[in-house]
């Protein structure tokens, strides 16, 4: 706990009265004094503001500019970089020999070169991964910039006003825009399944930038905590948790990531780690699948419970990958791993919650539905 | 009223103790969205866990403080448990037990002690 780092936030959110929690090597603000079901409701209704500066940004160029950048990332990526459009963003995943998933991330078209952005916990992983897995592109991870995410029906109006430009942006376009705070790095995108923005700026611009979002009477502060039922409640993975190298990405239900053109029949299918495991399940099926879980009851289930097929007797068949309780649904939720068999939406399972087994059944994902603008 | 370390507050009226969470515990929770109530006529040992209770954040238990019978169970909580952020002091209260012997309250602590325990 001695060496935590601090994100450039870090005095405002103390000012805020943040709880503050060690999190991937970072000291964040898990809630502040709203506390997670307002804080996610909040978000929901207005718009909220999170600190997401622990993620690793990363910039990759290479001679070819970004063509030879996303040809040389089509070797660690099971995703169509070739064909992503300057100032679009996909999102994507590295994977193993073994078809497993050693991180997912956000890969952006920026025109010269490829911006990508990795979870906090893998970063120094994904840079040596990439360092040895691109001859030829210069992997150059970027520490003196901020992240922030301003997510919610009311972040365009919000971020509009300092950016006038982003109200004509799509879900996933990503620009670079002159501001009062210097150059913001902005993508339509987000992990809530609202509308949003994740805004990269310099170190010394990010509390600045904060407080002028802040001072909107439609945002608040939003914390790690809710940031985790917004993404819950949105179907959306936490790696380590939901997707980590034991999950494909076919069981982990993330196939619509990969585009046709990786995929067996396609122009450039394969020839990235674990492709023989993933094209083998993508033709085949995989033997279990994520999928969501809506509890008959009260009684949240949460990572870890224990899946069974039958109220009685058996052996476990899957288990919750994430779980909680779901403020806008208002009622728990959770995903998790099923067999195949038990993968149709409606299937009744049983989750062992304190010894007892709780019914709960299959639902599609998301269980809020997304109101991205596309 | 007595307080245990546990952030349970126990109220004597008559032959029964009524037990609820502090102000300080409902806080540390944050948002509950679960309670699980133990069953009326159930007989229960001091530490024994007889409610569960979950947040937004986590899972937790109450003990049981004394020795006795439950007699009776805040059936509101299960429906609205939001009610124990709200209100944990008055109409949060959890369950009422019938206590065996009394003497054991004597082991907590007062308002004074505990508002000194927990600042």
């Amino acid at each position: 706990m001695a060496d935590l780092h601090m994100t450039p936030l870090n005095a405002l959110h103390r000012e805020l009265g943040a709880r503050m929690i060690p999190f991937a090597g970072y000291d964040m603000p898990v809630h502040y004094p709203m506390g997670v079901m307002k804080e996610h409701l909040h978000c929901r209704a207005r718009a909220g503001l999170f600190d997401v500066s622990h993620m690793g940004q990363v910039i990759l160029r290479a001679a070819g500019g970004y063509a030879g950048a996303a040809e040389a990332m089509e070797r660690l990526v099971p995703v169509d970089l070739l064909g992503l459009a300057e100032g679009r963003q996909r999102y994507g995943f590295f994977t193993d020999a073994a078809g497993g998933i050693l991180d997912d991330l956000m890969l952006a078209n920026r025109g010269d070169h490829m911006f990508v952005v990795v979870n906090a916990a893998c970063k120094a992983d994904d840079a040596a991964h990439m360092r040895a897995g691109l001859p030829g592109v210069e992997v150059e991870e970027i520490t003196d910039r901020a992240l922030m995410a301003l997510q919610g029906p009311a972040a365009e109006s919000v971020l509009a006003a300092l950016v006038p430009e982003v109200a004509a942006m799509r879900f996933m376009d990503v620009g670079i825009f002159a501001s009062a705070f210097g150059a913001m790095w902005i993508s339509r995108s987000g992990y809530t399944g609202e509308d949003g923005f994740e805004i990269s700026v310099a170190d010394d611009q990010a509390e600045p930038l904060a407080r002028a979002l802040l001072a909107h009477e439609d945002v608040a502060p939003v914390g790690l905590g809710a940031r985790d039922s917004l993404r819950l409640e949105a179907g959306l993975c936490l790696y380590g948790h939901d997707i980590d190298t034991t999950t494909t990405p076919v069981e982990a239900s993330l196939i619509w990531a990969i585009q046709k053109v990786r995929r067996a029949g396609g122009a450039r299918a394969g020839g990235f780690p674990g492709a023989a495991r993933i094209l083998h399940q993508l033709a085949e099926g995989a033997p279990r699948a994520r999928v969501g879980l809506l509890p008959s009851g009260r009684a949240p289930m949460r990572e870890g419970t224990a899946i069974f097929a039958a109220a009685e007797g058996g052996e476990a068949v899957g288990h919750v990958t994430s779980g909680g309780f779901g403020p806008t649904v208002g009622a728990p939720v959770s995903m998790g791993y099923v067999p195949r068999t038990l993968a149709a939406g409606g299937t009744t399972i049983y989750g062992e919650v304190r010894g007892k087994r709780l019914a709960a059944s299959v639902a599609a994902l998301p269980f809020t539905p997304a109101r991205f603008k596309r | 009223m007595k307080f245990t370390e546990e952030h349970e507050w126990l109220r004597v009226e008559d032959d029964l103790v009524t037990v609820g969470i502090t102000e300080h515990a409902a806080e540390q929770l944050g948002d509950v969205v679960f309670v699980e109530l133990p069953e009326v006529g159930t007989h229960v040992t001091r530490d024994d866990e007889i409610v569960v209770i979950e947040s937004v954040k986590a899972a937790s238990d109450i003990l049981a403080p004394i020795d006795g019978e439950i007699v009776e169970v805040n059936e509101v909580l299960t429906d609205d448990p939001g009610k124990v952020n709200e209100d944990p002091l008055g109409d949060a209260w959890f369950f009422k037990i019938r206590p065996e012997d009394m003497s054991q309250l004597d082991d907590y602590m007062d308002e004074a002690a505990y508002k000194a325990l927990v600042g």
